[in-house]
């Protein structure tokens, strides 16, 4: 339906295009009136007109209309008598009703499900009967509007540029929007398992094992439930065992990524240095399910083996397989960004260091390492942040239970890992579970901005410094 | 310590340093070609699948079918007593335990792949054909050198029997590698020898294609409105500081609202690319609108001043004359966004695409795999043969990014100007 209307409001915009034009051009010629634009922008304003509003209207009602008449069904459903304890139970029976209206549900029909697929069915033609109206509606009045402008001989180039300018804004909103989205859609599930769990018991509890959540209704919680519920959500062991992954990442990519940065900056020749650079880029674009992949069967396995071999035991989920892989993904990270960072230092600087003798990696570790401190600095909280975001390499490689352990040998988790793990697969809505991925989403996301918002100001004052 | 040794000290801890950074570069290049070596020796293997030629006699008292037969008669025929009689032809077995296993060495298709042969030509019954039909998924890695053979027999899923067979068949050439079409054409499966990314394939399209329709335009019109029209003001400054911290967002987190928005408050269907896709554009717009700023911006100013002097409105001056040419930039900055998006898992598996999905969409709501959701689905499974199927799928992955990005830098190289 949608797509005959796209469809409909295209062509009538085509064509409105060659009337809005040849009909400004005779009346110019017929009427012998200067025109306040070229023939074509006539047409232009006319399409602006004419699609605009009926697609914005259209991509509005398709958003509510799915919400309005599943909560319309599910009450004429109770009106009709149906039982339901919770929202689970409510949304099964309004699948089942579509289904039925579908023609695909093949289970037993009472008179209830019955009633309420005709209703479904009536609603459905409704709101499509409606929404038809409504759109040509809005054509007509906007047609009829814009034509009538034109006859006046407006100042169409203008007017379009205005509408256009219009569009362009709208696009950059997008991103507000997003970020919009992104806030409100982790604040919505947080607030409510929240709401459950007190913030203190989930900040400071030590231990993590969601699968005991099985509390169906959320809504009454006895205190000696809660006893065993404030036990399952403690993000300590999860926020341990995300840093210290990221720290073991960071122990092969600060040194490696610092010391490329620094040869790369000032002792690469011209040559090798549009080779490497590249080629050690390449590792930022590799997916991180490679990364995972490479991890889960290769590396893990490996640091298996040579542990036995040395009579160790180690976990082949283990800590250091997934922060070891992780590391050497965020090489390119910290390698191009110190790059451009000691790039940026001014040559009298170095001048003023070999002038008193000071050879090259003296005046490296003496004069332009400190000078580009705040940047490199930046560039590696950037490269944090990106560590504990990663995912891929994390829900492969390393494990799922929440130890909380500080040998390399031993598997441990991380956030990532648990948001995959709770939301991978059939999710039961409003349980404390599901509501708890939100939950560490958000925090996943106040730490990763906390940390982006540091390393941007460092950088940019360390920039402004040289400027 | 005299100046001479002091000196020589210093020039030591000189070479020292510099090895360290080169030690460096070589680390971070070695690890390149062990990742790209482990990942090609483990899946070229996969582009070849092991056949078994087998002779096959069309009985007609078996197939109850005439010559000429329509493709439906055909299609509704069973082939199973047919393919059954003439497999346990292929070895002289003594008795039924004998065949069972002699059966398991050809895959679950083979019943289809006869079927499809007669398909082809309906004028085959009394006649006997030899055909190569896929072996399974056992047979496959034994014979492609995977499986170890030494192991005790109870370790090991072929049996000794199942050897003998193996070894006869090698003794006759019977056993040989073809093409393996099926890891191309054919959607997941629980069978290795059967399974493909052809699915994965379709759904990574559909996904790339909806996030270029829908990042492309918006960034591009964002960009230029950013850069172009946008006033010094506070909304301005906000919407940068938002772009900026957009691009920074863990990729999981878009994948949670996704599940917030996209699938429980407008209900879009769950597993299709039409989610994936509008997930993906809204990862990959901050990524995008960056470098199509940058390129904007390395306009100079002269060429709008140009086209403002002959009359131009600021319209027409952006988009005649900077916005084609930005464009190389603004390309090659999208084709790199869309490699990125290409590459992504985390959102995907959030979104339901973790599916088990046979089927090959036909349209983007269709439930749907992607490349790199399927490269993390087979290396969850236990079975051998999806190693080999996993790498041969990174491979994949790996020569559309890199085509991607040789496009993106040829573009950038060939058509930008340079300003100066």
């Amino acid at each position: 339906m949608n797509i005959v209307l796209i469809f409909l409001i295209s062509i009538f915009s085509v064509s409105l295009f060659f009337y809005g034009k040849s009909k400004t051009k005779t009346i110019s010629i017929k009427d012998n009136i200067k025109l306040n634009a070229l023939p074509k922008f006539y047409g232009y304003y006319l399409v602006l007109w004419c699609s605009i509003p009926a697609l914005v209207f259209l991509l509005v009602w398709s958003l509510f209309e799915p919400t309005i008449i599943k909560s319309i069904i599910i009450e004429t459903a109770a009106n009709q008598g149906a039982v339901f304890n919770d929202k689970n139970e409510a949304n099964l029976i309004y699948e089942k009703i579509k289904a039925i209206h579908l023609g695909t549900y093949f289970g037993d029909i009472d008179s209830i499900l019955k009633e309420s697929a005709l209703a479904y069915a009536k609603f459905i033609n409704l709101f499509t009967n409606s929404k038809v109206v409504l759109i040509f509606g809005i054509i007509i009045a906007s047609v009829v509007y814009s034509l009538k402008k034109i006859r006046n001989n407006n100042k169409a180039r203008d007017d379009v540029e205005v509408i256009l300018k219009g569009l362009l804004f709208v696009s950059s909103l997008i991103a507000i929007l997003t970020t919009l989205g992104i806030i409100f859609s982790l604040l919505f599930e947080s607030i409510k398992f929240f709401s459950v769990i007190n913030i203190f018991d989930y900040l400071f509890g030590t231990n993590w094992s969601p699968q005991r959540a099985f509390v169906r209704d959320a809504s009454s919680i006895t205190a000696a439930e809660y006893e065993e519920l404030k036990d399952a959500f403690g993000f300590i062991p999860l926020i341990a065992g995300t840093s210290f992954i990221a720290f073991i990442a960071m122990l092969v990519a600060v040194p490696v990524g610092l010391f490329s940065g620094i040869y790369m900056a000032e002792y690469a020749s011209t040559k090798v240095r549009r080779v490497s650079k590249p080629i050690i880029e390449i590792l930022a674009g590799i997916p991180t399910v490679v990364y995972g992949f490479f991890a889960a069967l290769t590396v893990g396995p490996f640091f298996r083996q040579v542990g036995e071999n040395l009579g160790l035991t180690v976990s082949s989920e283990s800590a250091l397989a997934a922060g070891l892989i992780m590391g050497i993904m965020i090489i390119p990270y910290v390698s191009s960004l110190s790059d451009d960072v000691i790039n940026s230092v001014p040559q009298s600087l170095r001048d003023g260091s070999y002038a008193v003798g000071a050879t090259k990696s003296e005046t490296i570790k003496q004069v332009v390492i400190p000078a580009a401190l705040p940047g490199i600095i930046g560039s590696v909280l950037l490269a944090v942040s990106r560590a504990i975001g990663e995912t891929m390499i994390v829900v492969m490689a390393a494990g799922l239970a929440a130890n909380l352990t500080i040998n390399p040998l031993e598997s441990t988790t991380t956030i990532t890992t648990q948001i995959v793990m709770i939301l991978v697969g059939d999710q039961e809505f409003d349980s404390p579970k599901t509501q708890s991925a939100f939950a560490l989403g958000l925090t996943l996301f106040i730490a990763t901005l906390v940390l982006n918002y540091i390393a941007q100001r460092a950088v940019k004052k360390y920039r402004e410094k040289y400027d | 310590m005299t100046k001479e040794e002091r000196l020589k000290k210093r020039h030591q801890a000189e070479k020292r340093f510099r090895f360290y950074g080169l030690t460096s570069i070589f680390v971070a290049l070695l690890f390149v070609v062990i990742l790209v070596q482990n990942i090609f020796s483990k899946g070229s293997s996969a582009f070849k699948k092991t056949v078994i030629t087998t002779e096959i006699f069309f009985d007609q008292e078996l197939l109850e079918i005439q010559n000429g037969a329509s493709e439906e008669d055909i299609m509704e025929a069973d082939f199973y007593d047919l393919m059954i009689e003439n497999l346990i032809k292929a070895y002289p077995a003594k008795d039924r335990d004998e065949e069972d296993e002699l059966l398991r060495l050809f895959s679950g298709d083979a019943e289809i792949e006869i079927k499809k042969a007669f398909l082809k030509d309906n004028n085959l019954i009394g006649k006997t054909i030899t055909l190569d039909l896929t072996a399974s998924d056992d047979i496959d890695q034994l014979h492609k050198g995977n499986y170890p053979r030494d192991l005790p027999e109870e370790r090991r899923r072929i049996s000794d029997f199942q050897l003998v067979i193996y070894d006869y068949f090698v003794e006759n050439k019977k056993i040989s590698k073809n093409f393996n079409n099926y890891f191309f054409n054919n959607g997941d499966s629980r069978d290795p020898e059967l399974a493909g990314i052809g699915g994965a394939l379709v759904g990574s399209f559909y996904s790339i294609l909806i996030c270029l329709l829908l990042a492309f335009p918006v960034a591009v019109l964002a960009s230029i409105y950013l850069e172009e029209f946008a006033p010094k003001n506070k909304i301005t400054d906000f919407i940068e500081i938002n772009i900026n911290n957009l691009a920074a967002v863990p990729s999981i987190v878009y994948g949670l609202l996704a599940l917030q928005i996209l699938l429980s408050t407008i209900q879009l269907p769950r597993s299709t690319p039409l989610v994936a896709g509008i997930t993906l554009a809204l990862m990959t717009l901050p990524r995008i609108i960056i470098p199509c700023r940058a390129s904007l911006k390395a306009v100079p100013p002269s060429i709008r001043e140009g086209a403002l002097a002959v009359g131009a409105s600021k319209f027409q001056s952006v988009f005649h004359h900077v916005v084609p040419l930005a464009l190389p930039g603004t390309l090659s900055g999208t084709i790199i966004g869309l490699a990125q998006a290409l590459g992504e898992t985390a959102p995907l598996i959030l979104i339901g695409m973790v599916a088990f999905v046979v089927d090959i969409p036909s349209s983007p709501v269709d439930p749907s795999s992607s490349l790199p959701v399927q490269v993390y689905l087979w290396s969850e499974s236990a079975e051998r043969g999806f190693v080999e199927k996993t790498s041969a799928t990174i491979m994949m992955l790996l020569t559309f990014l890199i085509v991607m990005n040789f496009v993106a830098v040829y573009l950038r190289q060939k058509f930008e100007k340079r300003w100066n």
